[in-house]
């Protein structure tokens, strides 16, 4: 840089200003360079960012009510559920208008398992509208509110009209609020019915299990890293492989051996029989419990926690334990406060890695958790596969994203991500 | 020094040998003795034992037969935690997770030294290193030279009898190494402690030492104070591994008052010093430095025997210039002269004729 | 804008692949069900018989346990890759209330009986949904192990519940539907009252109650495979399963199982058709389903598995085992011997508080 001062911009040789002398000149490797990354930039966007988007989306998209009964919607605006009436007569001729135009589409259906999600009985209640609907003739001018009623006759329950009212918005906070265990109401947010609060408790375990589970693969994976990274490295090899050997096998098939193992006819309690350890009649029960489940989990995901803690402990010198116990210090010592301080960042990826696999993890659980090892993926599954609540599931999966986006944000600022390393 | 008695040996290793493989023994019949305040470096090839020797001494390794003993005591048993040895090691080994200060801290704390006592210690060893600023950095954070002197101050710190180190100025560049060599001494001299020191850098061995111990496979070859060890290099590997050396091979032609008659094998004679050679028609490697070649025969003696060689190339220096010649069909005959207002500068294809002292020449075993 | 514009880019890419991918199937047809042994029987009885007539290739893929949630995704992707799906009614009725099955006029599309009699008439009762095919009748009954139940074998369903007369642990299927019908009836309901007691709160909370009483008790399963294996494991003393499950573990692989057919509760699995496939694929698909549901074909599946045939006039054809020689009929759910007490699930009932019934079971597992 030349310390000359000019007034103007500084100018390069021909005359052009630098900057764009310089703009120009970097174009051409912008371009190149964007080129190179294109295909996984796009990959990236196509499986990954616009499925979180469209899951961030659909857990408050609640479109369907107005798009399938747009007349309804609009006049219940006008509808005042405090007053303990129910709706005039224009509110039931939109209905009737909507029903039949939803039961020409065949939509009506859809948005009775819609707003079933919220109250039993609104399934059957527009599938047997629907069905009358298609007869409506609009233009005779009789009274629908009694026709209505007539075929159904939840159409004379106030109930009926606010939940219709209440869920009719374009964007909810339904979804998240019943992923938390409440509910929207006309008279807002509520706690959902004692008897049907489950969700927060599944946060709960899952968070609470998978802090268990890291913590039990850190604490049998920490010795196994420690020997493969002080091994010679052709039994380190060796090691390796017995280490990354459940990655070679389905995840179906190791998880049903567990079962094999840990059932109560199973090999361990044969075992613990056989040498007298425990009377017949008295078989441990360490599956289809919280304990199967974290034994198989930390069994499935332990490899996740060695290979960052031996790719750390890999860089510690032994000239560092050395030198320690040369300035005095123990062995003890010496591990305790030089080579466990170096050898957090492997415990913290391995940790980061094993806890957001575990709380996302729902096989396992499902096939060896029972009722009380089951976690809050296990809901999102069946919500996604066969209540068909994708809203939920949404909500739920939103609520778990945004969890471990905390955590890590949490970690940052207490450990430091930069102390993170996998290699 | 070099005429140490065992009664006041502080360090003494007595007929210690050393094999990791139960095969070979790395570490082969070795006897050596320090006394108190005695700057002793080990110096030899790589795999010649000498970091075996100081990991023995340190703990960090146990010798399979014979006895290591300080103040008279034997410490084969005792764990290096206990040994009271302050280490520095090859690539510092400063603990990166701590601060400079808490470095230093770190041994004074694991022998419950209390704080205000800790503090002083640190600040005095940091300053003693000129290193009184940075107690707060972390070892990332200095260059080479900054932390050879840290680890230097915390080996120090708890003031240990006995400092061992391992090729400390390995990695640092060559005008940073000789300021570190002068400080090293400098400092061991002024807190009269005992230091072993292990290199590969005969020149680092030769200023900074008392005495310098050879070694070569598995053995002491010679243990001199440096001025000895260059001038009166007892054996061919001596004399080949510590400076640079000329040598010529021949027999021994007649043999007198310490001095001798070597006939090179192309019938030409030289006068030489019998080291290892006692008897006419001896085999023998002569060996001669090459700054103590003469080529003005007017500063030879006048009946000294002298050689034909021709200038093969002519290197400048700066403070030195150095020639190749042929001589006696030894293309790798190197002189060397200072860089003086009258020396002259030989022109390759010159020819001309060398020649030394006697005693500056010395014939060693063959 | 931007990203509307990407998202339709992404989708007319997908449209593209979908195209391309349809035209090279011209000959290919994906047929989706349960895989294992059921799909086998389709195999031999339907698509076999099928691809020698017609020269068309079938592709089995074994997702029927996901078909509902991989049908959404697929037509939202407007990429429909399957022909024809075996679903379980509730299913069935679920995909054709959110439009993504086909549906269908049983007079015209599928065949009639030899006798003439119309196919709306031969299936009756069964055709639960307008988009629905019944192809079989199965039921969810109770196995027990004959070895670890002394000499006073199980007669009745509410022996489940009796855990001084039966010890040890039991399996039922993780959900309520079922369940909770043999808890109310255990507990003194009427059959007639079932769904009325289950309607209401208090209904609720004396099923779970019920369930209560054997909760510590249970090994709760996913899939059908599980109970016949905790059975021959020796884990379970009793469970629920699928009885063509139990049919194999019995008469195929010989383990001392014994079958408990009271209160066995029916349920029916037929094809269903997506919507919106094109054109072509949607005729043969037709094709295929007229010639798959005549009252030949759905006899000749019982011979490799103890399912009954959804038609009245398949239930005379039924014949032997094709590998064991033995007579099926005595195995089928709908055997008269069998089906003295059978609960009858009721469809449009669980539809609507399936949700709700759900959320509750789950709490109640949880607590």
């Amino acid at each position: 840089m030349s310390d000359i001062k000019t007034n103007g911009p500084v100018l390069a040789a021909d005359g052009t200003p630098l900057k764009r002398s310089l703009a120009r000149a970097l174009r051409v490797e912008k371009t190149r360079a964007l080129m190179l990354i294109a295909p996984l930039l796009i990959f990236v966007l196509i499986s990954f960012i616009i499925p979180i988007v469209s899951m961030l989306f659909r857990s408050v998209d609640n479109r369907i009510v107005e798009d399938t009964m747009p007349y309804t919607v609009a006049a219940l605006k006008t509808w005042d559920a405090s007053s303990g009436a129910l709706p005039d007569e224009p509110v039931y001729a939109a209905l009737a208008r909507d029903m039949k135009a939803a039961a020409e589409k065949k939509e009506h259906t859809r948005i009775g398992g819609r707003l079933n999600y919220e109250e039993s009985g609104f399934s059957s209640l527009f599938r047997k509208t629907g069905r009358a609907a298609k007869k409506f003739d609009l233009d005779s001018g009789e009274p629908f509110k009694a026709k209505l009623i007539d075929i159904h006759k939840d159409w004379g329950k106030i109930e009926t009209w606010k939940i219709m009212q209440t869920h009719s918005v374009d964007y909810t906070n339904g979804y998240f609020l019943n992923a938390v265990d409440m509910k929207r109401t006309p008279d807002g947010a509520q706690m959902q019915d004692d008897d049907k609060r489950v969700l927060l408790k599944l946060f709960g375990r899952t968070m609470w299990m998978s802090l268990v589970i890291t913590g039990m693969c850190i604490l049998l994976g920490y010795p196994v890293a420690w020997i493969l990274a002080n091994l010679p490295a052709r039994q380190a090899n060796l090691l390796m492989i017995l280490v990354l050997l459940p990655f070679w096998t389905s995840l179906l098939v190791r998880t049903s051996a567990w079962k094999v193992m840990l059932q109560q006819q199973g090999v361990i309690n044969d075992v613990l029989v056989w040498l007298g350890f425990i009377a017949d009649d008295s078989r441990l029960i360490i599956i289809n419990n919280a304990t199967g489940t974290i034994i198989a989990m930390t069994h499935i995901l332990l490899p996740f926690m060695i290979l960052p803690m031996y790719s750390v402990m890999q860089t510690i010198q032994p000239s560092y334990l050395r030198a320690a116990k040369s300035l005095g210090a123990t062995n003890w010592t010496a591990f305790w406060r030089v080579y466990f301080p170096q050898s957090i960042p492997g415990i913290g990826a391995g940790s980061i890695l094993v806890f957001i696999l575990a709380i996302g993890y729902y096989i396992t659980p499902e096939i060896v958790g029972g009722n009380k090892g089951v976690f809050i993926s296990n809901r999102i599954a069946y919500h996604i596969s066969t209540s068909l609540n994708w809203g939920l599931a949404a909500a739920l999966g939103s609520i778990l994203l945004a969890a471990v986006l905390i955590l890590y944000w949490a970690y940052d600022k207490i450990v430091g991500i930069d102390n993170v390393k996998l290699g | 020094m070099a005429n140490t008695q065992n009664e006041d040996a502080f360090v003494a290793f007595e007929r210690v040998q050393k094999s990791y493989d139960g095969e070979t023994l790395v570490v082969k019949d070795l006897n050596l003795t320090l006394p108190k305040g005695e700057f002793l470096t080990m110096l030899g090839p790589s795999g010649s034992g000498k970091t075996t020797c100081l990991m023995m001494l340190a703990g960090f390794e146990t010798a399979t037969h014979g006895e290591i003993k300080i103040d008279g005591v034997s410490i084969n048993n005792i764990p290096p935690h206990k040994r009271g040895i302050g280490m520095v090691f090859q690539n510092y080994a400063l603990f990166p997770h701590m601060t400079i200060a808490e470095n230093l801290s770190f041994p004074l704390e694991v022998r419950k030294i209390g704080k205000s006592d800790r503090e002083a210690k640190v600040k005095r060893a940091l300053d003693m290193v000129e290193m009184g600023s940075f107690g707060g950095r972390r070892p990332a954070q200095l260059s080479g030279g900054q932390q050879q002197r840290v680890a230097l101050a915390r080996a120090l710190v708890f003031e240990p009898e006995l400092v061992l180190m391992d090729e400390p100025l390995g990695a640092l560049d060559k005008q940073l190494r000789e300021k570190m060599q002068f400080e090293i001494t400098h400092l061991a001299h002024e807190l009269g402690i005992t230091t072993v020191y292990v290199t590969h850098d005969q020149t680092e061995a030769l200023t900074m030492s008392d005495r310098v111990a050879v070694f070569d496979d598995g053995r002491i070859q010679q243990i001199a104070p440096p001025d000895e060890l260059y001038e009166s290099p007892q054996n061919s590997f001596v004399a080949q591994f510590i400076g640079e050396n000329n040598t010529l091979s021949g027999t021994v032609k007649q043999i007198s008052n310490g001095k001798c008659v070597v006939q090179l094998d192309n019938g030409e004679e030289i006068d030489a010093k019998p080291v290892n050679v006692s008897k006419v028609g001896e085999r023998t490697t002569v060996s001669i430095r090459p700054e103590r070649v003469e080529f003005d025969k007017t500063r030879l003696h006048a009946d000294a025997h002298t050689l034909k060689a021709e200038v093969l190339e002519f290197i400048y220096m700066g403070d030195i210039f150095r020639t190749r010649l042929r001589v006696a069909g030894n293309d790798e005959f190197i002189i060397k002269s200072r860089n003086a207002p009258d020396q002259v500068r030989l022109q390759p294809g010159q020819q001309i004729e060398i020649g030394w002292l006697a005693e500056d020449c010395r014939a060693l075993e063959a | 804008m931007k990203f509307t514009k990407t998202l339709m880019a992404t989708t007319a890419l997908t449209m593209v692949a979908g195209v391309a991918g349809a035209a090279d199937m011209a000959d290919e047809m994906t047929i989706v069900s349960w895989g294992g042994a059921y799909t086998a029987s389709q195999m031999n009885a339907y698509h076999k018989p099928y691809m020698e007539k017609t020269g068309v290739n079938i592709i089995s893929d074994d997702s029927s346990a996901e078909a509902v949630a991989k049908l959404r995704a697929m037509n939202e992707a407007n990429n429909i890759t399957w022909d024809v799906v075996d679903v379980v009614a509730s299913d069935a009725m679920r995909l054709c209330d959110e439009g993504l099955a086909l549906e269908i006029d049983p007079d015209t599309m599928l065949a009639d009986a030899p006798d003439g009699t119309k196919a709306s008439e031969d299936f009756g009762d069964l055709l639960v949904s307008e988009c629905f095919i019944p192809q079989i009748v199965y039921s969810t009954t109770f196995g027990y192990r004959t070895d670890m139940v002394g000499d006073k074998a199980p007669t009745t369903v509410c022996d489940i519940f009796d855990l001084a007369t039966y010890p040890g642990k039991r399996s039922l299927q993780k959900r309520p539907i079922d369940n909770m019908e043999w808890a109310l009836y255990c507990d003194g309901v009427a059959k007639d009252d079932i769904y009325d007691v289950l309607g209401t709160d208090a209904g609720v909370d004396r099923a779970l109650a019920k369930l209560d009483t054997i909760k510590d008790q249970v090994v709760w399963w996913t899939a059908g495979a599980e109970t016949p294996q905790l059975l021959a494991d020796g884990e379970v003393v009793m469970g629920s399963t699928f009885n063509g499950r139990l049919f194999s573990a019995i008469a195929e692989q010989n383990q001392p199982i014994g079958m408990l057919w009271d209160m066995q509760s029916f349920d029916l699995d037929g094809w269903i058709i997506p919507a919106g496939l094109s054109p072509e694929r949607q005729a043969r698909a037709l094709d295929y389903v007229y010639f798959a549901t005549d009252t030949q074909r759905l006899a000749d599946q019982a011979k490799y598995i103890s399912y009954g045939p959804a038609r009245k006039s398949s239930a005379p054809l039924v014949g032997k085992h094709a590998d064991l020689g033995i007579d099926m009929a005595p195995h089928m759910p709908t055997d008269p011997a069998n089906a003295a007490n059978v609960h009858l699930y009721d469809y449009s009932w669980w539809a609507d508080n399936r949700d709700d019934l759900d959320a509750k079971f789950q709490a109640w597992l949880a607590k």
